[in-house]
């Protein structure tokens, strides 16, 4: 049923596009109907551009959000647990997270040059403070009675780091990576589109300065698959399976 | 029938003094000792003042009292989560300093980790007290039995009913082997039927393992029914009132008449402290708890580093 409603949308959504595009009001050149949209996807994924664009900006996806990772989590952990990070590193966190990721990529440019570095540090910057202030909230909503627990069983040091604290803040944890992701995906296209850098930002600007409006709209359908995909795929899985085992959902 | 029920009134009335005698222990030969313990909270709040108690080894001893007679700072600063403002508590002779190994402190709540099976919480309880890897399971199976709840050593906390995960908790202190067990209303959230099954698991649990166990509880059926002493406590200024024996051999059971006509007697002890108070609060000297009192701060506990 659910599913049901849900293609019924889409189908809906889709119809009623095709029905503009007739419709002759704006011109077909520049509202192409999803027809031809569907058709200019699958020519530039038969011709290979689309997949080489979409290897491109996920290699540089996946390194960045990687390093991101790498540091926002172990920097949220700080944050939460040692009176230093809170007192003097978090404001300079949450002064950061106030400015837009793409506001990095003048100074990215002149630092890095126009390179791929350029890029990994604006999306970097676009989604390790995200990871790390939701890291920091998921350690300091800590069940307290877990902590006491702890304590009373002996556990302390590592094992207390490894074995109760990032356990006990995981099910937060993964919110805050599903939300650098989003993040990341964003600052990458926003970077992607100002200069030339052969992933699906290029892409995209090469539609628009070929006046190709059908290769706009089709790179930006891939957009929105890839981004849907990768958010149900990854994240929900992994999320639903964590909650369900941490009892914080009843099973469905 | 009739001839019964009088008997029965009649022994009541002449049991329950000898059953109930003073304690005196020596402090020199104690397990526990607790000599003129202050605290009071950053609020001014008087927990405890001048409290002086001797615990032997193997005793099972109930802090009984109405909320805000600060039995559960007592038990804090025996499990060394409160650090007391004045006075002394030694364990075999020896000033504690936080929490050690050799005692555990159980709490209302089980406690599990939520994304540990049963084993899992146990195994690694026992990892944290350094007990070797080969042994871990053996021992977590052993103590898994021992609490009834085999068949469910792999399962995880939030699949287990609240009598069910208290159980699990149980194992889990029992197996790491502490010799002062320290349980701050364990059984206070279980419903009455869960609540008695579990009284006389650890009623049995405690003859067999011969462990010091100080038990906090408002219920006094409870503390009668498990301990080998009942401590009274009262409020404003939190403080020892009486310290008695329980005479009546183990096991024992809630049924038992001679536990009621204690339990009365009790009762009495305690109206008589609170005195006062009662004028404004009449009746129930003895709250049922559904939950942890409130009206005056529960110990505070830091997580630790």
């Amino acid at each position: 049923m659910k599913w049901a409603q849900k293609l019924g949308m889409l189908v809906l959504l889709f119809a009623l596009w095709e029905v503009l595009a007739r419709s002759g009001v704006w011109h077909k050149h520049l509202f192409p109907g999803p027809l031809q949209v569907l058709e200019s996807l699958v020519a530039m994924a038969s011709d290979g551009r689309l997949g080489g664009a979409t290897l491109r900006s996920m290699g540089r996806l996946v390194r960045a959000y990687a390093m991101s990772v790498a540091i926002g989590v172990p920097l949220g952990l700080l944050i939460a647990r040692l009176a230093f990070f809170r007192n003097a590193v978090k404001p300079v966190v949450t002064g950061f997270q106030a400015l837009p990721s793409i506001c990095w990529l003048p100074l990215a440019l002149l630092w890095f040059g126009l390179n791929d570095s350029a890029i990994l540090f604006v999306v970097v910057m676009g989604s390790v403070l995200g990871i790390s202030i939701a890291t920091e909230d998921a350690v300091n909503g800590l069940d307290p009675q877990l902590a006491r627990v702890a304590r009373t069983l002996g556990v302390r040091g590592l094992r207390f780091y490894f074995g109760v604290l990032l356990p006990g803040a995981l099910p937060g944890i993964v919110t805050g990576l599903k939300l650098g992701w989003s993040f990341a995906w964003r600052a990458l296209l926003a970077g992607e589109l100002l200069f030339v850098s052969g992933g699906l930002g290029q892409l995209l600007t090469m539609g628009r300065e070929l006046m190709d409006v059908t290769q706009v709209m089709a790179v930006m359908l891939a957009i929105i698959i890839i981004g849907v995909t990768v958010d149900r795929v990854l994240f929900q899985t992994v999320e639903a399976k964590l909650r369900r085992r941490w009892g914080l959902t009843t099973a469905t | 029938m009739v001839r019964r029920l009088f008997e029965r009134l009649r022994g009541l009335r002449q049991v329950a003094p000898h059953l109930l005698r003073p304690a005196h222990v020596n402090a020199d030969r104690a397990k526990i000792a607790i000599a003129q313990l202050d605290h009071h909270y950053a609020n001014k709040v008087v927990a405890l003042k001048d409290v002086n108690l001797n615990v032997r080894s193997g005793e099972f001893v109930c802090l009984l009292g109405p909320s805000g007679c600060g039995k559960s700072t007592l038990l804090y600063a025996l499990a060394g989560h409160v650090a007391p403002t004045g006075g002394t508590v030694a364990i075999d002779g020896k000033p504690i300093h936080g929490p050690g190994p050799d005692r555990l402190l159980m709490f209302q709540e089980a406690a599990l980790f939520p994304w540990l099976t049963v084993r899992g919480n146990i195994t690694f309880a026992l990892a944290a007290r350094g007990v070797p890897r080969s042994e871990r399971r053996e021992r977590a199976d052993t103590f898994i039995q021992r609490v009834r709840l085999d068949g469910f050593a792999d399962t995880l906390p939030h699949e287990l009913s609240g009598g069910m995960k208290m159980r699990a908790s149980l194992a889990r202190a029992l197996a790491v082997d502490p010799t002062v067990l320290l349980m701050d209303e364990p059984f206070g959230a279980l419903d009455a039927q869960t609540r008695v099954h579990m009284q006389e698991l650890l009623q049995s649990i405690w003859m067999r393992a011969g462990k010091t166990v100080v038990f906090v509880t408002h219920d006094v059926q409870e503390a009668l029914m498990l301990g080998t002493r009942v401590v009274l406590m009262a409020p404003r200024p939190g403080r020892v009132v009486e310290d008695l024996e329980i005479h009546l051999p183990m096991p024992r059971s809630l049924e038992d008449p001679s536990l009621d006509a204690m339990a009365r007697d009790i009762r009495h002890r305690l109206r008589a402290v609170e005195g006062p108070v009662l004028e404004t609060h009449p009746p129930e000297p003895v709250p049922r708890r559904t939950q942890t009192p409130s009206s005056l701060p529960r110990p505070s506990i830091v997580t630790g580093r």
